[in-house]
């Protein structure tokens, strides 16, 4: 008797433990959900309370609108957002596009050749004091009111980051990965693309995605300054026009444009490079 | 059967071994002295001496990865002068490369030769069996303690079943426990294997305890202080062995000479 009422005490106490383990789960799951989505629920709060606090304050529109008028704009607007969209799109890719094909080729040379690093690195780094968006006006100077400028601006300031975490990429290497390749017969060349490049891929990627988004930034002043359309153009519109539903849509398009421009690399970065502690 | 086939261990000659480092900074420094060395195809030398008298160095140079500032090194009668394919390498750190699986690693060597890499796999799995790795090939160096990381090295130095396999204090950076067992299972492996290795260590006691010649070498400039035969019966068992006089006997003589130079204090 006492044997089995032991056994099955020992049951109800697994059963009991079970049904802990069980709940321990939901609470650790529910914890990694708010976890992961807690940024969301943040974003959501803030958007409540600016929305309810609008009318409160007996704020008109021109001066604050709530999120839903905005919302509601960009959805009436999307041809408008989009036409002027692509306009600056075409020119954040085009000075990305123009600091990649020119920062890597600058950052190989700066890496390989001792005199180009004492001559060009300091150089660089000098011309990185200037503020950028100082020489908006100049450009718009030289180049004129087209796409020129606005590509120049966006270039000028992704070259930078391009170059430098690249530089310091390549040179953060471990010496003894070279000898290990070396010993087995590597070229330079082979050294390079078997070591050089995938190691030092994480750090380009991540002057990559800080130069996108300092694009998207050059872009907009540049048409700040002169422009006839884009995205920073349609926002003057709006200002002189004391739209500012519209002026907030264009904000939230520009935002939109630098956020997915940066996840498009994040995921191509996912693809190309590990990094160094995941797993995979 | 076995798919890895024993190897014919190299032959090593080398002669009047001279090395300076020329700086920019500071003087020029010599850190190899005239160091005549011969090895015999197949043995077990290890290297011994304290930090900077030139270990590295010398196993730099026969892997062909610096210049001979004077003197030559022959391997089966061909001069050192570049990277050599009968060499392997194992260096302190494993030296894995993180963006690559297991077996990834170990086909480095095939792919950089331009070889086929397919030809090798199968190879590259029976290296991993050998060292306790079976099916570990399609995992990540991440996932692997660094014991297991290190046999993944020695296995990428194993892979084209190198005449002399050079090591830098391979194991140096792992606990005492992982250690004891690398130490035990490169013995079985070499056993097997029959290369000629040069063992470069500043553990007196794996230095004897693997070793068929123990060199011993002193502070710079690099010099060879002695040539010491380890006359002890293979398989050695690691515990067995610290209990025998004779090991004693050898370690002793090791200690003394850096007792001698001032590198280990008696009290
Ligand atoms: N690339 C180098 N340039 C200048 N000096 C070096 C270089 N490599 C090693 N040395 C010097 O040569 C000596 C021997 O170094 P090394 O072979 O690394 O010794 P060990 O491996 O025995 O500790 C040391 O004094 C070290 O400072
Ligand atoms: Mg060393």
């Amino acid at each position: 008797m006492a044997r089995v009422s032991g056994f099955s005490g020992s049951v109800a106490v697994q059963t009991e433990r079970g049904k802990n383990t069980i709940k321990a789960k939901r609470k650790f799951r529910l914890q990694q959900l708010t976890e992961r989505f807690s940024a969301l629920f943040l974003a959501v709060a803030l958007l409540a309370v600016w929305q309810i606090a609008v009318p409160l304050s007996g704020l008109s529109e021109f001066i604050l609108p709530t999120p839903l008028a905005i919302a509601t704009r960009i959805a009436n607007e999307l041809p408008l957002l989009a036409s002027h969209g692509y306009i600056t799109l075409f020119e954040v890719l085009a000075g990305f596009g123009m600091g990649v094909a020119i920062g890597i080729p600058l950052s190989l040379l700066i890496f390989y050749s001792r005199a180009f690093e004492k001559a060009v690195y300091p150089l660089l780094v000098a011309l990185q004091t200037i503020p950028k968006v100082a020489l908006a006006p100049i450009l718009v100077l030289y180049l004129g009111y087209g796409w020129a400028p606005k590509i120049t601006l966006a270039f000028l300031i992704a070259l930078f980051p391009i170059v430098i975490s690249t530089v310091v990429g390549l040179q953060s290497l471990d010496k003894n990965l070279v000898n290990l390749v070396r010993s087995m017969g590597a070229n330079e060349m082979q050294t390079f693309f078997k070591v050089r490049l995938p190691a030092a891929l994480p750090n380009i990627f991540g002057g990559f995605k800080v130069a996108i988004s300092l694009s998207v930034i050059g872009a907009v002043i540049g048409e700040y300054v002169a422009a006839e359309r884009g995205l920073g153009y349609l926002q003057l519109q709006a200002n002189s026009l004391f739209d500012t539903t519209l002026n907030f849509a264009s904000v939230v398009a520009i935002s939109a444009l630098g956020v997915s421009l940066y996840f498009i690399l994040d995921f191509i970065e996912s693809k190309v490079a590990y990094k160094r502690d995941s797993a995979k | 059967m076995s798919a890895v086939s024993p190897t014919i261990g190299a032959e090593v000659d080398i002669a009047q071994l001279t090395k300076i480092y020329h700086t920019r900074e500071s003087e020029d420094v010599l850190a190899l002295d005239a160091i005549d060395l011969k090895i015999e195809r197949g043995s077990f030398v290890a290297v011994v001496g304290p930090s900077g008298c030139g270990k590295s160095t010398l196993l730099s140079l026969l892997a062909g990865l610096t210049p001979i500032s004077d003197g030559q090194i022959t391997i089966d009668s061909e001069r050192v002068a570049k990277p050599h394919s009968k060499i392997g390498v194992v260096f302190q750190s494993d030296l894995l490369l993180y963006w690559r699986t297991v077996i990834e690693n170990i086909l480095l060597p095939i792919e950089i030769k331009g070889l086929d890499v397919k030809k090798y796999a199968a190879k590259a799995e029976e290296l991993l069996k050998q060292v306790g790795l079976a099916g570990f090939g399609k995992k990540y160096p991440s996932e692997l303690s660094g014991g297991m990381r290190q046999r993944v090295a020695i296995c990428r130095a194993l892979i084209q079943e190198p005449g002399l396999l050079l090591m830098d204090e391979p194991f140096g950076a792992l606990d005492a426990l992982t250690r004891e067992q690398m130490i035990m299972d490169l013995q079985t492996m070499w056993v097997r294997l029959g290369n000629t290795v040069l063992f470069i260590t500043h553990g007196i006691d794996e230095a004897v305890f693997l070793a068929d010649r123990v060199i011993v070498m002193s502070p710079r400039p690099g010099r060879i202080d002695l040539d010491l035969k380890v006359d002890m019966p293979r398989p050695r068992q690691w515990s067995r062995v610290h209990e025998d006089p004779i090991f004693h006997g050898y370690v002793r003589q090791i200690r003394e000479i850096f007792e001698a130079k001032g590198i280990l204090v008696a009290h």
